[in-house]
């Protein structure tokens, strides 16, 4: 009742639930093994970046666009085109209308 | 009470509809009586909602019909009569189906108006055009005529135009209304021209008898074109998104999760038309594929572009556009396979269907929470944005839930309808398939994005608030619908789906003896 048969497959949500929160469970339970005897505050939990200070966290947060600046570059021919096309021109907005409609008309005349 | 239930398709569209009368006139009383009388016509229409939905649901989806004016009330051919000519609303399966998504919808939009506009005046004004989309939307979804449905189409454009550049202060947002009006008025334009096409060939407008008469002769498909470009671009999909960009981008936060609706109403239309109006008398394989490809652009096009948006409510505008690719995908699969491999044409179908609940939820609690950001930091830019998770919790969570399940991660509702999706488009085609998955992938990316932007990281504004509680208990009413659709998919999928896709995809026949015998 509670899950989906696709027919090619099978998705209960419930078992994998419980499921994730029994891999939950025992990831805590190995966490709870680790040491609790360090102080906080101390020379005992400070970053140790090679003898260099540590940042202020303001310095280190990852602003929106810098997060996959890597991939846009990647995909930077991409993104060029794309971006060209996105213009925000209301003519362009009609032009693309106009040519989709062309097309179907194209397919709806062959296909008779 | 049995009266009521009779009565309720028209009262469905006539409650909203008064109530944008209502409105102005009561919020000369304060806002305090207006937003109680906003709230007692909401939850009367939703009720409405609720009973129109049951009593088509009870029958397993078979369609019921309202004609208007008539005795009794199904009385769709008067004696001698050949061609129904009275206004009639014909309620089946997916009408139900959409009727639900678009109550969901408009009580969680309007709950959270009453805090979102707390401190804002036009009250008065923006009421009425909210009930006036909201009418005009479930008008859409109820009429069996195709004349009706365009000048619903035509209403909830000129309101939702209204509410999109509700903010003249913005300009943007008066930019983004004249485009949108500019893009609604050449699709209407588009759906005038077929149902003239329609009507000097067959002489009728009712979809059941125009279902019996058309055929492949040019000017019908001439139509049917014009009808498939039009609803596609008012559903927003590429390449005739753009609008939907703009609109969604800058609409108040609740408007745009309405305009969620809106949209789906409008695909609801076109996949009327396909499946209904024309279904097997049009067999244009290369028609469906054409389909297919439009929902893998829609698709790529919205996630990729999606990554690149710095401004919140656009790059979740982006995914809402992606969102209609998976639909389209899904019913798109469905409509090419009907007649050659209908097994897993059905399961695309419940797929596509499933998903237009499941992305009403999931962006219109998107949309909700990227409000209560906005309100709270006093900007949607997320480059000036951080750490607002330490001072917004709730909103944080919402928004992770809403997020996760718009990406299809486990257990939540959208990876239910998008494994209904990959399985049956793996059936079809392997690559079909695979870029479904890629960009669910990259969906979970761009959100990681927003998430890690906005909520993460040490605190870079200040005198940032958790969102009221009012907005925070519609955003927890559109989890919730997430979070147990997600879990309990077999039974919405028995429920709500089956009976809308068997409306679609063989209901054809029982549609059209609904009002013409036989």
């Amino acid at each position: 009742m509670n899950g989906i048969n696709s027919g090619f497959g099978a998705w209960n949500p419930l078992v994998w639930t419980a499921l994730f929160l029994g891999i939950v469970a025992v990831a805590l339970a190995i966490r709870a093994l680790g040491r609790k005897d360090y102080k906080k505050k101390t020379g005992q939990t400070k970053v140790y970046l090679s003898g260099n200070e540590e940042p202020e966290p303001e310095d280190l947060h990852v602003r929106g666009d810098a997060l996959y600046w890597g991939m846009v570059e990647a995909l930077s021919g991409y993104y060029r085109r794309a971006r060209a096309l996105h213009t925000g021109i209301l003519s362009d907005y009609f032009a693309w209308i106009i040519v989709t409609l062309g097309i179907v008309f194209v397919l709806l005349a062959v296909g008779r | 009470m049995n009266a009521l239930s009779v009565h309720a398709p028209v009262l469905l569209v006539a409650t909203p509809l008064l109530a944008a009368f209502v409105v102005p006139l009561v919020a000369k009383l304060g806002s305090t009586v207006r937003n109680a009388v906003v709230g007692v016509f909401t939850l009367l229409t939703a009720s409405l909602a609720g009973l129109v939905a049951a009593n088509v649901l009870a029958g397993s989806g078979a369609p019921s019909v309202y004609v208007f004016g008539a005795n009794p009330l199904n009385l769709t051919l008067p004696s001698g009569m050949h061609v129904p000519i009275r206004i009639l609303f014909e309620v089946d399966g997916m009408s139900a189906f959409m009727i639900l998504i678009t109550a969901l919808v408009a009580v969680a939009a309007t709950l959270y108006s009453f805090s979102y506009f707390k401190e804002h005046s036009g009250g008065e004004m923006y009421y009425p055009l909210l009930f006036l989309l909201l009418a005009a939307i479930f008008g859409m979804e109820e009429t069996g005529d195709l004349f009706n449905f365009f000048v619903f189409l035509e209403i909830a454009g000129i309101a939702a135009c209204g509410l999109i550049g509700f903010r003249p202060w913005r300009g943007r947002s008066q930019e983004a209304a004249f485009k949108t009006m500019a893009l609604y008025t050449l699709s209407g334009l588009f759906v005038l021209i077929a149902l003239g096409l329609l009507y000097g060939q067959h002489g009728g407008l009712n979809i059941a008898y125009l279902s019996s008469r058309v055929g492949a002769g040019m000017l019908d498909l001439v139509a049917l074109g014009l009808l498939v470009v039009a609803l596609g671009t008012k559903a927003g999909v590429a390449p005739m998104h753009m609008w939907a960009l703009d609109a969604y981008g800058e609409a108040p936060a609740p408007i745009s999760a309405v305009l969620v609706a809106s949209s789906q109403a409008s695909l609801y239309g076109l996949f009327r038309v396909l499946f209904t109006l024309f279904g097997a008398a049009v067999s244009v394989a290369a028609l469906g594929w054409f389909l297919i490809a439009l929902s893998v652009l829609t698709l790529f096009v919205g996630v990729t572009m999606a990554l690149l948006q710095k401004d919140i409510k656009r790059l979740i505008a982006y995914g809402a556009v992606s969102q209609i690719g998976y639909m389209l995908l899904g019913v798109g699969v469905g409509f090419t396979t009907s007649g050659s491999r209908p097994a897993y044409g059905f399961v695309a179908m419940q797929g596509g269907i499933f998903h237009m609940v499941n992305d009403a939820a999931c962006i219109g609690l998107l949309f909700l929470a990227a409000g209560a950001v906005h309100r709270a930091s006093g900007t949607r830019d997320l480059n000036r944005m951080g750490g607002l998770g330490h001072d917004m919790k709730w909103t944080a969570a919402l928004f992770a839930i809403g997020a996760l399940a718009l990406a299809g991660v486990p257990p939540f509702n959208g990876f239910s309808s998008k494994l209904l999706i990959y399985e049956s488009s793996f059936a079809a085609s392997p690559i079909l398939a695979a870029i479904a998955i890629l960009s669910s992938i990259l969906l979970l990316a761009v959100f990681m994005k927003v998430f890690q932007a906005a909520f993460l990281g040490p605190r870079l504004l200040e005198n940032v608030r958790e969102a009221s509680r009012g907005m925070l208990v519609s955003m927890l009413m559109l989890a919730v619908v997430v979070v147990v659709f997600g879990l309990f998919p077999g039974f919405f999928v028995d429920k709500l789906v089956t009976p809308a896709a068997k409306a679609l995809w063989l209901g054809r026949d029982a549609y059209v003896r609904a009002v013409l015998g036989g």
